[in-house]
C-alpha cells in the first residue's frame, strides 16, 4: 500500500463525496447525520493514512520521497511526490480537515452539497501539494476555485455572491497568466516533470520588448506571471482585497480553510516554483516583492486596527501574516525560510482556530460585529481562556508558534536588508495592538449587553475540535526542532541549488559580455 | 469510375437514403411518419459513422483530386455525424410537442449531413462549394421550420441573406484563386502558391477566408449568430452549434492548409486577429444576455475564437489541437443542450436563465451534471473543456503566437463570469416559480453522458488525442 499511499490519500476523501453523492438520499435528519459522519469519518481516515507518509518520510533525503509516476495526455505525467517542503503541508491539510468538518455540525441546509464540497476541496488541496507535474499542479490548484466558489456562494453570509464572484474571478485572473508561463516552460524545457525543470537553465538574457528592457530576460517574465498567480493567492498587498471580502461571507468551516491551507499555496508555489526554476529572475525581483512584504505587514496591520468586523480584523491579520512568510522566503536563506515555512503551518493552527473563535460566537448571537459584545468572560470563562490563548499566539508570544515564524523570518531578512527587517519589526508590535484591543473589547470588561447575559459557554464538541490545535500551537512554540528537522534539510538543498544557479547564470553572462 | 465511387460511398448511401425517404413519406404518410424517420435518420447517421470510423487508415482521392479520404476527414466526419444523431433524438420529443416535427426534419438534417462531409473532405473549390451549400440551404429551411413563427422564419430570412451573402464572398475570392493559378484544385494551388503568392491570390486568400469566417461565426462575421440561435427552434438550434462547426472549421483548416499550406505566414495573421477578436466578443457580449439561447450564441463565438487559436498556429499540432478542442466543443454543447431543451414551464420552452433559480433544490442531479458542463465551459481544470484550452494554448505559443496566448486566457476569465452567472442562478439564488421536472429519459441521458466525459476524459480523453494526432498529420506534411 505504501507505494501508492499519496494517491490513496488524496482520493479518499474523493471517493466519499462520490459516494455521498450516488447513494444519499433526501434531506431529512437522518440523511443530514449520515453526510456529516461520512465526510467525518472519510476525513479522520484521510489523516490517519498520512500519519504513515509522515512516520515513513525520511528527513535526510532531499529527493521527492514516495513517487508515482504515470503517462497522461500530451506527454504529461500524472506524478506525485513529497519532500520535507510539502510533506508537512499535506499533513496540515488532512490534520486540519476533520476539524472543519465538526466545526459545521450546525449546518442545517443542503448538507450532502456542503460535505461533498468540503470533500473534494481536501482532494484537490492534498493534490496540490503532492503534484510533481506542472500541469497536474495547476489542475488541482485551478479546480479547488470550484468548491470554495460553491461554499461561499452558498452557505455564506449577506454578501456572500459578490464575495464568491470576487474570489473566483480575482484568483483565475491570477492563475490564468501561470498557465500561459506553464505552456512556455513545456515549450521550452520540451518537459513538465517538476523535479527536471529544477534543473533546467531557463534562459536569462536580458532583452527588450515593447522597449521595455527586461532583466533576467525569460525568467523575470516567467517569474512575473507565476507572482501574479501566488501573490493574489497568498494574498500579498496589493492584490489583497478579495481576501477580506471572502472570508467574512464565507461560513466558519470555508473561512477555516481558506486561512488555514488555501493561503499557503501561494507560499508553497513560490518555494516550489519561483525561487528553484527562475533563481535569476526571483533575485531581479526580490527586492520589490520584500517591499511589497513589509508593506503589507504594516498597512494591512492598521487597517486591522480599523475593523467593526471580527472576521475582517483577522482576514487583514492574516494578510500582514503572510506577509512575513512572503519576507522569509525572498531572504533566500535558511533562517528565513525555515522561518516561512514554520510560520505558515503556524498561521495554519492559529488563523483557523481564531475564525473557529468567532464562529462559537457567531452561531449564538448572529453577529461578528465588535460592538455586539463585550464581557464575555464572565459567562464563557474557557471560551475566553482558549481565545486568549490564541490571540496570544497571534500576537507571537514565546512559548507559541507563532513567534518562532515571525523570529525566524526577522532573523533571516536582517542578514539580507535591515531597511525591511525594521519596517516589519515593527509590524510585530501593531499586531500586538489589534489582536489585544480585539480581545479586551469582546471579552474583557463588565457584561452589560442585555442579548448576552443568556450567552452559553463552549459545549463539549467545540472544546474538542480546539483541543488539537491548541496541542500544535503550543507544541510547536515550545520544541520548533519537530518541524525544522523534517524541512531543514529539504530547505537546504533548496538554497544551494539557488546560489550556484544564480552563480552559474551570472558566470554565463560575463563571458558573454566579455566575449562581446 | 468504379473506384471513385466506392471512396463516396458513405456519402452516396446518405444522399440516396435521404431522397427515398422524401419520396416516400410524400406520397404516404407525410407528418406521421417524422417520429419513425428521425429515429431511422439517426440509427443511419450512427452507422455511417461507425463505418467511415472503422474503415481503416490511409487517404484516398477520388474524382481526380476533388475528394479526399484521408484521416482528418474520417475524424470531423465521425463528429459529425454522432452529433447530428445525438441532437437528432434529442430533440424529437420537445418538437413533437410543438407539432413541429415534420417528415421534412430529419430529410433536411440528413442533406445537411452530406454537405458537410462533403466540406471535409473536399479536395477543389468547386466541392468546397457544393458542399457547403448543400449545407447552408438545409440550414436555412430547418431554421425557420416553425413557419407561424415571427422569430423563427426571422431567423431563417436572416441565415439565408447573409448567408448569401458570404456564399458571394467565397465565390468571388475562389474565382480570384483561380484567375490567378489557372486550377480550382488545391493540389494545384498549393503547387503554384509555394513560399510565395502574389497579390491577386492573397486578395483572393482573404475573400475565401472571409466566407468560410461567417460559417464559423468568427467576428466580425457573427452577427447572425445570436439572432439565428435566439430565434431557431431549440433543437434546431443545438443543430447548429454542433456539427456545422465542426465542419466548418474542417473546411477552414482544408482550405488553409491543403491549398494555402506554402503561405502559412500570410494567412496566419488573419487568423490570429479573427480568433481574438472572436474570443473577447464572444465573453464581453455575453455577460448582459439574459436568454440562454443568445447566451449560448456568444459562447460559441467565443470558443471559435479558442479553435481558430489552435489552427493560426499554422502547425500540425495546432490541426491537432484544434481537432481536439472541437470535438470537447461538441461534445459539451450536445450536453448543455440536453439541458436547455429540458428547461420548461406549463409545457412552454422557457430560456430566461432567471428562471433557473435555485435549480439545484428540486433538480440536484441535473443542476451538478450541468455545473460540471458550465465549469468545462469556462476551461477551469480539472474538466476536459480545460484541455481543449490547454492545447490550443501550446499550439499558439509553438506557433509563436505568445500573445494570442495571453489574450486569449484573459478572454477566458471575462468568459468564465457569465458561466458562473448561470451558476450564480442555479445554487445561490432565492426560490421563485421552479421550472418543471422534466422526466425525459433521452435528455437525462444525453446530459449525464456528456458530464460524465467531461469528468473522466481526463484520464486519458479516450483516446481521442492519438486519433486527431494521426488526423492532423495526413492534413499537414
Amino acid at each position: 500500500m505504501l507505494d501508492n499511499v499519496l494517491s490513496f490519500t488524496t482520493f479518499i476523501p474523493a471517493v466519499a463525496a462520490i459516494i455521498l453523492a450516488l447513494f444519499l438520499r433526501g434531506e431529512d435528519a437522518a440523511a443530514q447525520r449520515n453526510a456529516k459522519w461520512v465526510a467525518l469519518a472519510a476525513t479522520t481516515l484521510t489523516f490517519l493514512v498520512s500519519l504513515f507518509i509522515l512516520f515513513d518520510f525520511d528527513p535526510s533525503n532531499t529527493g521527492f520521497q514516495f513517487v508515482e509516476e504515470r503517462d497522461w495526455l500530451l506527454g504529461l505525467k500524472y506524478k506525485m511526490g513529497v519532500d520535507g517542503i510539502s510533506v508537512l503541508f499535506v499533513m496540515l491539510t488532512t490534520f486540519i480537515m476533520p476539524l472543519t468538518i465538526a466545526a459545521s455540525w450546525n449546518v442545517t441546509d443542503r448538507v450532502k452539497e456542503y460535505m461533498i464540497a468540503f470533500l473534494i476541496l481536501e482532494t484537490l488541496m492534498l493534490g496540490v501539494f503532492m503534484a510533481l507535474d506542472l500541469v497536474l499542479f495547476y489542475l488541482f490548484f485551478e479546480a479547488g476555485l470550484i468548491p470554495m466558489f460553491l461554499i461561499i456562494g452558498i452557505w455564506g453570509g449577506k454578501e456572500r455572491i459578490y464575495a464568491s464572484f470576487k474570489f473566483f474571478l480575482y484568483t483565475f485572473l491570477g492563475s490564468v497568466l501561470m498557465l500561459v508561463a506553464m505552456v512556455a516552460m513545456f515549450a521550452e524545457a520540451g518537459t513538465t516533470d517538476i523535479p527536471a525543470l529544477m534543473t533546467h537553465q531557463f534562459g536569462s538574457e536580458s532583452f527588450s520588448i515593447l522597449g521595455i528592457h527586461v532583466v533576467g530576460g525569460m525568467q523575470t517574465l516567467m517569474f512575473i506571471a507565476f507572482f501574479a498567480s501566488f501573490a493574489v493567492k497568498m494574498p500579498m498587498w496589493p492584490v489583497h482585497t478579495w481576501l477580506p471580502d471572502a472570508h467574512v461571507q464565507a461560513p466558519t468551516a470555508g473561512s477555516v480553510v481558506l486561512a488555514a491551507i488555501l493561503l499557503k499555496m501561494g507560499g508553497y508555489g513560490f518555494l516550489r516554483f519561483s525561487l528553484p526554476m527562475f533563481p535569476v529572475g526571483s533575485e531581479v525581483m526580490t527586492p520589490l516583492v520584500l517591499w511589497m512584504s513589509a508593506i503589507a505587514i504594516v498597512y494591512t496591520s492598521l487597517v486591522a486596527l480599523a475593523q467593526e468586523d471580527m472576521k475582517k480584523l483577522i482576514a487583514y491579520s492574516s494578510v500582514a501574516h503572510m506577509g512575513y512568510v512572503t519576507m522569509g522566503i525572498f531572504a533566500a536563506n535558511q533562517q528565513g525560510i525555515d522561518g516561512a515555512i514554520f510560520q505558515m503551518l503556524s498561521h495554519g493552527f492559529i488563523s483557523g482556530a481564531l475564525f473557529l473563535c468567532v464562529g462559537v460566537i457567531y452561531d449564538r448571537m448572529h453577529t461578528r460585529d465588535i460592538d455586539a459584545y463585550g464581557g464575555l468572560v464572565n459567562r464563557m470563562p474557557a471560551y475566553a481562556l482558549i481565545f486568549m490563548l490564541f490571540t496570544m499566539a497571534n500576537v507571537g508570544l514565546p512559548g507559541t508558534s507563532g513567534f518562532v515564524g515571525e523570529f525566524l523570518t526577522l532573523v533571516g531578512i536582517f542578514q539580507v536588508n535591515t531597511w525591511v527587517a525594521a519596517v516589519a519589526t515593527s509590524g510585530v508590535i501593531l499586531s500586538a495592538a489589534y489582536a489585544l484591543w480585539l480581545y479586551r473589547r469582546v471579552v474583557m470588561g463588565d457584561l452589560i449587553k442585555e442579548s448576552l447575559r443568556s450567552i452559553t459557554d463552549m459545549s463539549g464538541r467545540e472544546r474538542a475540535i480546539f483541543a488539537p490545535l491548541i496541542v500544535m500551537t503550543l507544541l510547536l512554540g515550545v520544541y520548533p526542532a519537530l518541524v525544522t528537522d523534517i524541512i531543514g534539510p529539504s530547505v537546504e538543498a533548496l538554497i544551494t541549488n539557488y546560489d550556484t544557479a544564480r552563480a552559474e547564470a551570472h558566470a554565463i553572462s560575463q563571458v558573454a559580455e566579455t566575449s562581446h | 469510375m468504379q473506384a471513385d465511387l466506392n471512396i463516396i460511398l458513405p456519402e452516396i448511401v446518405i444522399a440516396v437514403y435521404a431522397m427515398a425517404a422524401l419520396l416516400f413519406a410524400a406520397y404516404s404518410g407525410k407528418d406521421k411518419l417524422a417520429s419513425m424517420l428521425t429515429w431511422l435518420t439517426a440509427g443511419l447517421l450512427v452507422a455511417m459513422a461507425l463505418w467511415i470510423g472503422s474503415s481503416g487508415d490511409g487517404a484516398r482521392t477520388a474524382f481526380g483530386g476533388m475528394f479526399n479520404d484521408d484521416g482528418f476527414a474520417r475524424f470531423a466526419k465521425v463528429t459529425i455525424l454522432l452529433s447530428a444523431a445525438a441532437v437528432l433524438v434529442m430533440g424529437k420529443d420537445y418538437m413533437a410537442r410543438r407539432g413541429i416535427l415534420r417528415f421534412e426534419y430529419p430529410i433536411l438534417i440528413a442533406l445537411a449531413s452530406v454537405g458537410m462531409m462533403m466540406m471535409v473532405s473536399a479536395g477543389d473549390l468547386m466541392a468546397l462549394y457544393m458542399g457547403l451549400e448543400l449545407q447552408s440551404l438545409s440550414l436555412y429551411v430547418v431554421a425557420s421550420l416553425r413557419r407561424d413563427s415571427a422569430k423563427s422564419t426571422e431567423a431563417g430570412l436572416k441565415y439565408f441573406v447573409l448567408g448569401a451573402l458570404s456564399s458571394g464572398l467565397l465565390l468571388y475570392g475562389a474565382s480570384l484563386v483561380y484567375g490567378y493559378t489557372g486550377t480550382t484544385l488545391f493540389s494545384g494551388i498549393i503547387a503554384s502558391a509555394d513560399g510565395h503568392a502574389p497579390i491577386g491570390l492573397l486578395l483572393g486568400l482573404v475573400f475565401v477566408l472571409s466566407g468560410l469566417a461567417f460559417k464559423v461565426s468568427a467576428v466580425p462575421f457573427h452577427m447572425w449568430t445570436p439572432d439565428v440561435y435566439e430565434g431557431a427552434p431549440t433543437p434546431i438550434t443545438a443543430f447548429f452549434a454542433t456539427a456545422p462547426k465542426m465542419a466548418a472549421m474542417g473546411l477552414f483548416a482544408r482550405v488553409v492548409h491543403d491549398a494555402f499550406g506554402g503561405v502559412v505566414s500570410d494567412w496566419q495573421q488573419v487568423l490570429a486577429v479573427l480568433s481574438l477578436l472572436s474570443m473577447f466578443l464572444g465573453a464581453v457580449a455575453a455577460i448582459g444576455q439574459t436568454d440562454i439561447k443568445r447566451l449560448m450564441a456568444y459562447s460559441s463565438i467565443a470558443h471559435m475564437g479558442y479553435a481558430l487559436m489552435g489552427l493560426a498556429a499554422g502547425t500540425a499540432f495546432g490541426v491537432q489541437s484544434m481537432l481536439i478542442y472541437m470535438a470537447i466543443y461538441v461534445t459539451m454543447n450536445v450536453g448543455t443542450f440536453a439541458f436547455i431543451l429540458s428547461m420548461e414551464r406549463d409545457g412552454q420552452p422557457v430560456t430566461d436563465i432567471a428562471s433557473l433559480n435555485l435549480y439545484s433544490k428540486a433538480n440536484p442531479g441535473r443542476a451538478m451534471a450541468m455545473l460540471i458542463l458550465l465549469f468545462s465551459l469556462a476551461g477551469v481544470p480539472p474538466l476536459l473543456g480545460f484541455f481543449g484550452k490547454f492545447y490550443v494554448l501550446r499550439a499558439a505559443y509553438d506557433g509563436g503566437l505568445a500573445w494570442l496566448a495571453v489574450a486569449g486566457v484573459i478572454a477566458s476569465v471575462i468568459g468564465a463570469f457569465y458561466y458562473l452567472r448561470i451558476v450564480f442562478y442555479m445554487y445561490f439564488g432565492e426560490e421563485r416559480e421552479p421550472l418543471e421536472k422534466n422526466n425525459s429519459p433521452v435528455l437525462w441521458g444525453f446530459l449525464m453522458a456528456s458530464a460524465a466525459i467531461m469528468l473522466l476524459g481526463i484520464a486519458n480523453m479516450f483516446g481521442v488525442e492519438s486519433i486527431a494526432q494521426a488526423a492532423a498529420a495526413t492534413l499537414v506534411n
